[in-house]
């Protein structure tokens, strides 16, 4: 039987290597999909470390966030920049080795996580007042960090306003539905019944026109 | 636990945040007609929150939220002169705006959060409020370039701040991570009582090198001023304004806060690297400012020599050479707001004022603000008796203090090469005859031409009735 903590300080230098290497491999790869499969995986490692020191609420919301939602948008983002559509569908395949690598040694980094908690191994986290994790993170972040913590969402707000202010165009000359007009609007004024026989004498000239209508 | 008295230290703040929140749903909702009063709208709340910093000033350093923010005499004195030369780019900025349509809400709000930031980065008594502090007035600043989309230039000079502005974030959070790995706390007050014992001396030095980077990026000195000439000519000028006054008194702020409060007993190791960033910034910046054509683009490399100038102050690393560096700060952001205000004043439609040629005999054409533009160049100059003179005698007198004379000579012969590219200024705007499509009449705009003529008149007023302001600034650092 191995001892729990050299098995842990094993775990927390790997890790630790595969962050840095998969980092490194985001900003040399030239595929830029490959680069971004190297920088979910320096992601998940970064999170498994954080579990390994007892952060739970980090990790997982490093990885919710990031993982989950982040970085899915970017390889779309990146997989669609390739706007030619065969290519996409070549990509699949193109991409399956690496995506296979990444998911195997993330993996592995779950098993290995897993055997250090079931070994119940010496806690590598500070952990001062006993409580969980995310206990702890939430009494701070409203009772010391709180100043801080509302200026991060102040910093948030000046986000909104120059994503705002930098894409938003009044553009003249688009021809878009107005639905406040589409629905103020009066029938008689759309359709005019014309009255007209029923049937059209031989001699006489096409005279009655088709109803109009009246465009507003 | 947060109580009322913390919300009571920041009230300036907290009631800027709710004006600028105000303002901007006010925006959302006004005709286009009315849009105008935002302009008088957004200069009263300035004004207000002005002098909110002055009547609200505590007798001894009030801290709040736990040591989070520190509202002492330094932060209050710069704060007062950021907020005001913000309201000076608002008045100088109107005409401007108008002229090329670029009249939009978002302006004002953007530039009440950059202040704002500005504010908190130069009251922050924890590493996480320095950094935060600074995102806020870079984030503001990012998008207030950019503003202006319809501009290949601006959106140029957008990307490559926002690319090295996010750089020098990074190396700026490093060096912070490792100085909170070697002294275990990210408060400034705890670390400087830390950073005596030494635990971990390498580490420190190590991070403290990184925070160097940070800090000097955001002054713009040598070799970290890659973005200042291409953001200076890129921003509309209103918002060059900006970045040259009420940004610098905050880079001020933040070398003062990182360096002296939180690594005040790493002098030793600072003092060296201030120095070569000083030598660097002052030889640079005034020996390419002198083949520049472009105004704005020289008034960039000037700015990157009076940071220069700027740490001579700071290398002394005692009280007096805090407050000459701090006087420097201040002569330095009101200088350069009459120098770019000029070049507003002069702009029209279609016409932006930015070439030194454009200035060709321009005293016969508008003599008076020929002079403006004259006394904001021999105040860029240093010559008496004008303000940029003393504040230049006082940082050059601090680093004699420091027994660094080879620095004050070179100081001293940095400013003779750049009296030349300053009097090629005045010398283009007296003694050239005027050209076909340069500047001709200076803008229509009262409260712009008076409130600029005594920003100008101002430089000279000062420069010989320096004493209170001086005063000011020698008390705040408990001198005099």
């Amino acid at each position: 039987m191995i001892d729990p903590n050299l098995f842990q300080l094993v775990c927390f230098y790997a890790f630790g290597a595969v962050a840095v290497l998969s980092a490194l491999a985001v900003i040399s790869l030239r595929n830029s999909v490959h680069a971004v499969l190297a920088l979910v995986l320096t992601f998940f490692s970064t999170a498994c470390i954080w579990m390994l020191a007892e952060a739970e609420f980090l990790a997982i919301a490093l990885i919710v966030v990031y993982v989950g939602a982040v970085m899915v948008l970017f390889l779309f983002v990146v997989m669609m920049l390739d706007i030619d559509q065969e290519k996409i569908r070549e990509g699949f395949v193109k991409f399956l080795p690496v995506g296979v690598v990444v998911a195997v040694v993330m993996l592995v980094e779950m098993l290995a996580l897993i055997g250090v908690r079931a070994m119940h191994a010496q806690t590598l986290g500070a952990n001062p007042a006993g409580d969980s994790n995310t206990a702890w993170l939430g009494k701070a972040l409203y009772t010391q960090y709180l100043l801080p913590f509302e200026i991060a969402a102040l910093i948030l707000t000046v986000g909104v306003i120059a994503a705002v202010a930098l894409t938003l165009r009044e553009r003249r000359g688009v021809k878009r539905q107005q639905p406040s007009e589409q629905v103020a609007i009066n029938p008689r004024d759309r359709v005019r019944l014309v009255k007209m026989a029923a049937e059209r004498p031989d001699d006489a000239e096409p005279a009655a026109l088709p109803a109009q209508e009246a465009k507003p | 636990m947060p109580t009322l008295n913390d919300v009571l230290v920041l009230l300036p703040e907290f009631y800027l945040v709710a004006a600028a929140c105000l303002l901007l749903l006010a925006d959302a909702f006004m005709k286009p007609a009315q849009r105008g009063a935002l302009h008088w709208i957004a200069i009263v709340v300035l004004l207000v929150a002005t002098y909110m910093v002055v009547a609200g000033q505590p007798d001894a350093t009030v801290t709040a939220f736990g040591d989070m923010f520190v509202r002492d005499r330094t932060s209050e004195i710069l704060k007062v002169f950021a907020l005001l030369c913000t309201v000076l780019v608002f008045i100088y900025a109107r005409p401007y705006l108008l002229d090329r349509k670029q009249f939009v809400g978002e302006f004002y709000t953007l530039m009440i959060f950059a202040v704002l930031g500005v504010m908190l980065l130069v009251s922050a008594g924890n590493l996480v409020m320095v950094y935060l502090g600074l995102e806020l007035l870079t984030l503001s600043s990012y998008a207030l370039v950019a503003l202006n989309r319809d501009s290949p230039l601006s959106s140029e000079a957008a990307i490559k701040y926002f690319v090295l502005g996010a750089l020098s974030s990074g190396m700026l959070l490093y060096g912070m991570s490792m100085v909170y790995g070697a002294t275990g706390t990210l408060g400034l007050a705890q670390l400087h009582a830390t950073a005596t014992h030494g635990a971990m001396p390498h580490l420190l030095v190590f991070g403290l090198i990184f925070m160097l980077v940070g800090i000097a990026f955001k002054l713009g000195a040598a070799p970290f001023h890659m973005w200042i000439p291409d953001v200076y000519q890129g921003a509309s000028t209103p918002v060059t304004t900006f970045i040259a006054s009420a940004s610098k008194l905050a880079a001020f702020g933040m070398a003062w806060r990182l360096l002296e409060t939180g690594l005040g007993d790493l002098s030793p190791y600072w003092q060296p690297m201030l120095a070569v960033l000083a030598v660097l910034s002052m030889a640079i910046g005034n020996l390419v400012a002198i083949v520049q054509t472009n105004l704005k683009r020289m008034l960039a490399y000037s700015t990157i020599s009076h940071m220069g100038y700027l740490l001579l102050g700071l290398v002394n690393a005692g009280p007096e050479g805090y407050a000459a560096a701090m006087f420097y700060a201040i002569s330095y952001a009101l200088m350069s707001t009459v120098a770019f205000g000029v070049i507003m004043a002069l702009a029209r439609a279609g016409f932006e004022c930015e070439e030194i040629a454009d200035l060709k005999g321009l005293n016969q054409r508008s003599p008076w603000f020929a002079a403006m533009m004259a006394l904001a160049m021999f105040s860029l100059a240093g010559v008496p008796p004008l303000f940029g003179f003393y504040a230049k005698y006082l940082v050059l007198q601090a680093a004699i203090d420091a027994h660094m004379l080879w620095l004050a000579l070179a100081g001293a012969v940095f400013a003779i090469v750049g009296l030349y590219y300053y009097l090629h200024v005045v010398k283009v705007m007296y003694f050239d005859k005027p050209v076909e499509g340069g500047a001709d009449r200076s803008t229509p705009d009262m409260p712009m031409r008076v409130v600029l003529s005594l920003n100008g008149l101002a430089l000279l007023v000062l420069g010989v009735y320096w004493g209170p302001l001086l005063g000011w600034c020698r008390h705040s650092f408990g001198i005099g």
